[in-house]
């Protein structure tokens, strides 16, 4: 159901939704480089398995002690040859000698790679148990997705820096590229470029405490088109008047909540910086880094109580009545 | 076959009489290697049983998405437990209790060099499992479900710092490791020194048994490798307690520095894990096959490499971190190295095998199990090391099927081969052959149910340590198939609890020598008496059995 929901809402963008995070379906350059090194690895591993496997099964199967067999008499007592034993050492040798060539190759083009001039530049922040996704050229923060251009012209990359406020989190979204971690205390970058428009799924892939497993991430790789409309919306601020009795009336009983303590909507008082920016939350397919789909029943039970949802996280339940609940979702959904 | 040795009296068997504050006190005050080498192996299974269950229950709770079978701070505890379980309190008394039991007999003494530093090294062990343990009361008591350890059995910091984990159960966890860690090291130091100083006459390092040898390197490596660790906790409580903000990035502190620490300890380890498997297939491979083992002086010398290289690849554990690319090359190759002298090792155990007679009871099938087991394992940890694709599989389920691969499917496997091929001398009785083989198909496709498919759901994205995960991500079909593994794989030990259990008491007599085996310790009784050897035997050659047996062609003309 829940899923169905999702689907419908996320269709609604027109983009198609990658849910599936198959590794070996790479829709972007280190991703891709990567796919290529396994494959190679698997093939070595194969044919390494199918040989060996099939010397070890074979031995067995033909050296093993049958029925009528006189059970005193010994067979010959080989004790080794120095021969054999420099083969099947030189072998492997050799083996691994090219596979560790080819992974300084992969290694040096992925981490060594020099930007293009016109990279978008991202800073993605880890929070327990949520990301913070900042955009510093355009002055646009959003929380738990990260909106893209599509490399069409082949010269289109993202640069994340990776950033930790508390524990160790990692960055992974199989289809664009493998994990790097966000450490506190210490920037790392990586580098993505992705081929093809479309919604990726990833995860948190370091352990970060509770609630680890819902700590989601959705990648959204528009045109670039449709990435600068986006930006633009998002760099609005939010309504500090809004007109509509209704929305104005819950934007103040919202303000008059702790929510402003720990949430900011650009624009307004609430200046808070311990959640994730709510300016234009209506613009985001989740809440909670990924556990509920967006819509309105899904927004009121969290604001009643984040915690039934996702246990442990850092928002209090607020302990609002129906009312009050009514006002603060009828604001949060006027921010668009 | 004539016993080398004619026990004069059996204290052991005089005691049979229910004299329970008696033998409880014997027991308890023992420094006799056989009864330490036995109370480290009996603790190690009732630690295997309590994080096999805790496995079970993950495996519950991830069986569908969205489980509700424990709560998220119920699992985390569960993982770290399990984890923490598996490796210090399980895989470390193993290799303790292994050699306790069989080094000083296959050598040909009477006992380790230091037996009260040895009982002490098993009870400070025991101390440190019930400390790690009694986190689960001593926290906020039996109600508040405890405060166990949540932070993963590496403990990475920043999580491990005080603004992360209030309450004690890091320090639950710290103290706990570190104090059963006196006991590795306690009983790391007798094995050097016995294998150094013990020998019986005549067994030159060359004629050592190829257990005794995988042990003594083993033993090395935990004397390397387990003070980083102990430095590492010390650093940690001291950051908790004292400000020393080694690890505290809230004040400048490095969260790289333990994954550097703990690495260092990390990977030699799971080498240390691994050694007492290679040390049983290098003893039955040839028992079970009726051939020496082949190449004797090149396994010698692929256990030796590969303990040295195993100091130098900690950090493909940590190929996310951001390090350079220079760091990740190098720490790529060198983890590839390992599989080398891995490689020689799988390959002389076929060729021990390769022109024998093989019997395929139970211990030996389970040494053909590890061979394929332990293959898969090598394989993928080979991918592991390729760098860039490690920085897809890391962290995901992927790396969890590897390390069960090396871990359950390598060490697991080959110890119960190991126990079922000492019990007759251990028990002095014979266990049974049917329901051991129950146990072993049972284990085995309960095992393999269980972990090939989470290579699978890793691929497609999915990270470890999760407590649920959402349906249509593609991960379903594999965890339920892990999780019907898990119940196999549970009912096979509980084959081989019974199996040990009943035939203890209701077994047939087995004799002092039931495989017609070659090591010394076949030569005295079974169970062999409190001094093992009434007249220290002499050997001439690395099989000193094979020799009495076969006075016309012994093995000393060869060697
Ligand atoms: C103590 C600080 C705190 C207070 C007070 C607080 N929140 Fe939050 N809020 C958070 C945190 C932290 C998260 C992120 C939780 C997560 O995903 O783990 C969050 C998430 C949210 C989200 C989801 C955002 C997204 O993009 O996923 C909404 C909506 C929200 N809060 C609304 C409110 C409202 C409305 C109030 C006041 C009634 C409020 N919060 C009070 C800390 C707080
Ligand atoms: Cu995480
Ligand atoms: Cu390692």
């Amino acid at each position: 159901m829940y899923a169905f929901l999702a689907w419908l809402q996320t269709h609604a963008e027109g983009l198609p939704e990658h849910r599936i995070a198959n590794i070996f379906e790479p829709r972007s350059t280190p991703g891709d480089m990567e796919r290529h090194i396994a494959n190679l690895t698997l093939g070595i591993t194969g044919i390494i398995f199918v040989v060996v496997g099939g010397l070890i099964v074979y031995t067995i199967w033909r050296f093993r002690r049958k029925p009528g067999d006189d059970s005193r008499q010994e067979p010959p007592q080989v004790y080794g040859s120095n021969q054999i034993e420099i083969a099947w050492t030189v072998i492997p040798i050799l083996i691994v000698f090219i596979l560790i060539g080819v992974s300084a190759r992969v290694i040096a083009a992925i981490q060594n790679a020099s930007p293009p001039h016109s990279t978008l530049k991202i800073r993605l922040i880890g929070h327990q148990w949520w990301w913070e996704v900042e955009y510093p050229d355009f002055k646009v923060k959003t929380a738990n997705e990260i909106h893209v251009p599509v490399n069409a012209d082949g010269h289109t990359a993202t640069y994340l820096q990776l950033e930790s406020l508390d524990v160790i989190h990692s960055f992974w979204v199989p289809q664009i590229a493998g994990k790097t971690d966000l450490i506190p205390n210490r920037v790392n970058y990586m580098w993505i470029d992705p081929k093809e428009a479309g919604i990726f799924f990833g995860n948190c892939a370091e352990y970060c405490g509770t609630q680890h497993a819902n700590m989601l991430l959705r990648l959204v790789v528009q045109p670039q088109n449709e990435f600068n409309a986006w930006v633009a919306q998002q760099a609005q601020p939010a309504e500090a008047n809004p007109v509509d009795p209704g929305v104005a009336q819950g934007k103040n009983m919202f303000e008059s909540l702790a929510c402003v303590n720990c949430h900011r909507v650009q624009g307004t008082t609430a200046t808070g910086v311990f959640g994730p920016d709510l300016t234009h939350l209506m613009s985001r397919q989740t809440i909670g880094a990924g556990v509920l789909p967006m819509n309105h029943q899904n927004l009121r039970d969290w604001v009643n109580d984040p915690q039934n949802a996702k246990p442990g996280c850092f928002m209090p339940s607020m302990k609002l009545t129906d009312a009050e609940l009514d006002q603060v979702v009828s604001y949060l959904e006027s921010l668009r | 076959m004539a016993s080398i040795d004619y026990p004069l009296e059996r204290p052991d068997i005089e005691d049979t009489g229910w004299h329970f504050a008696e033998n409880l006190y014997r027991w308890i005050a023992t420094v006799d290697h056989k009864k330490l080498g036995l109370m480290y192996i009996v603790s190690a299974l009732i630690f295997l049983c309590v994080a096999g269950v805790m496995a079970v229950v993950i495996r519950l709770q991830l069986a569908f998405p969205n489980g509700h079978v424990v709560d998220p701070d119920t699992y985390d505890r569960l993982f770290t437990m399990h984890g923490t379980t598996m490796v210090f309190l399980v895989g470390m008394p193993i290799v303790a209790g292994l050699s306790n039991y069989l080094v000083p007999l296959m050598i040909g003494a009477r006992d380790m060099a230091f037996p009260r530093l040895n009982s002490f090294g098993f009870w400070i062990f025991l101390f440190g499992g019930l400390l790690l343990y009694y986190s689960y009361i001593g926290g906020s008591g039996l109600s508040g479900a405890g405060s166990a350890p949540d932070v993963g059995w590496f403990a990475y910091a920043p999580l491990t710092t005080k603004s992360f984990s209030r309450g004690h159960s890091v320090d639950y966890w710290a103290l706990g490791v570190l104090v059963s860690g006196f006991g590795s090291i306690a009983s790391a130091i007798n094995v050097i020194a016995t294998t150094i100083s013990l020998r019986c006459p005549g067994m030159t390092l060359s004629k050592m048994p190829m257990f005794v040898w995988v042990m003594l390197v083993d033993a090395w490596l935990i004397l390397i490798a387990l003070p980083p660790l102990s430095a590492g906790q010390i650093m940690l409580l001291l950051d908790r307690y004292l400000g020393a903000n080694f690890f505290n990035t809230q004040h400048g502190g490095s969260a790289v520095l333990w994954q550097h620490i703990f690495w260092i300890f990390g990977h030699p380890e799971v080498y240390i894990l691994i050694f007492p498997a290679f040390a049983i297939l290098s003893e039955l491979v040839p028992i079970f096959s009726r051939k020496p083992l082949f190449g004797r002086p090149a396994m010698v010398g692929a256990v030796v490499a590969i303990g040295f290289i195993s100091l130098g690849v900690w950090a493909h554990h940590m190929f996310a971190v951001g390090m350079t690319s220079w760091s990740n090359t190098f720490f790529a190759a060198s983890s590839m190295l390992v599989g080398i002298p891995t490689g020689i090792k799988i390959f002389n155990w076929t060729a021990t095998m390769y022109g024998g007679r093989i019997r395929l009871l139970t211990p030996m099938l389970f040494c053909c199990a590890f061979l394929l087991q332990f293959l898969v394992a090598g394989l993928t940890g080979i991918m592991l090391a390729v760098a860039p694709f490690d920085w897809q599989l890391h962290d995901s389920y992927f790396v969890v099927a590897h390390f069960h691969f090396t871990l359950a499917g390598g060490l697991v496997t080959a110890l119960f081969g190991g126990f079922y091929y000492w019990y007759p001398k251990v028990a002095g009785r014979m266990y049974n052959e049917t329901l051991a083989k129950w146990h072993f198909w049972l284990f085995i496709i309960g095992f393999n149910l269980t972990f090939i498919p989470l290579h699978f759901a890793g691929t497609l994205g999915m990270p470890r340590r999760i407590y649920t995960y959402a349906p249509g991500r593609g991960w379903e079909i594999w965890n339920q198939l892990a999780s019907l593994g898990a119940l196999m794989q549970a009912a096979a030990v509980t084959l081989f609890a019974w199996n040990v259990i009943y035939s203890a008491i209701k077994g047939e007599p087995a004799g002092d020598d039931p495989w017609d085996a070659w090591t010394l310790e076949w030569g005295t009784t079974s169970p062999p008496p409190e001094y093992n050897f009434e007249k220290l035997p002499v050997v001439r050659s690395s099989r000193p059995l094979w020799d009495l047996k076969h006075p016309n062609d012994p093995d000393w003309k060869y060697e």
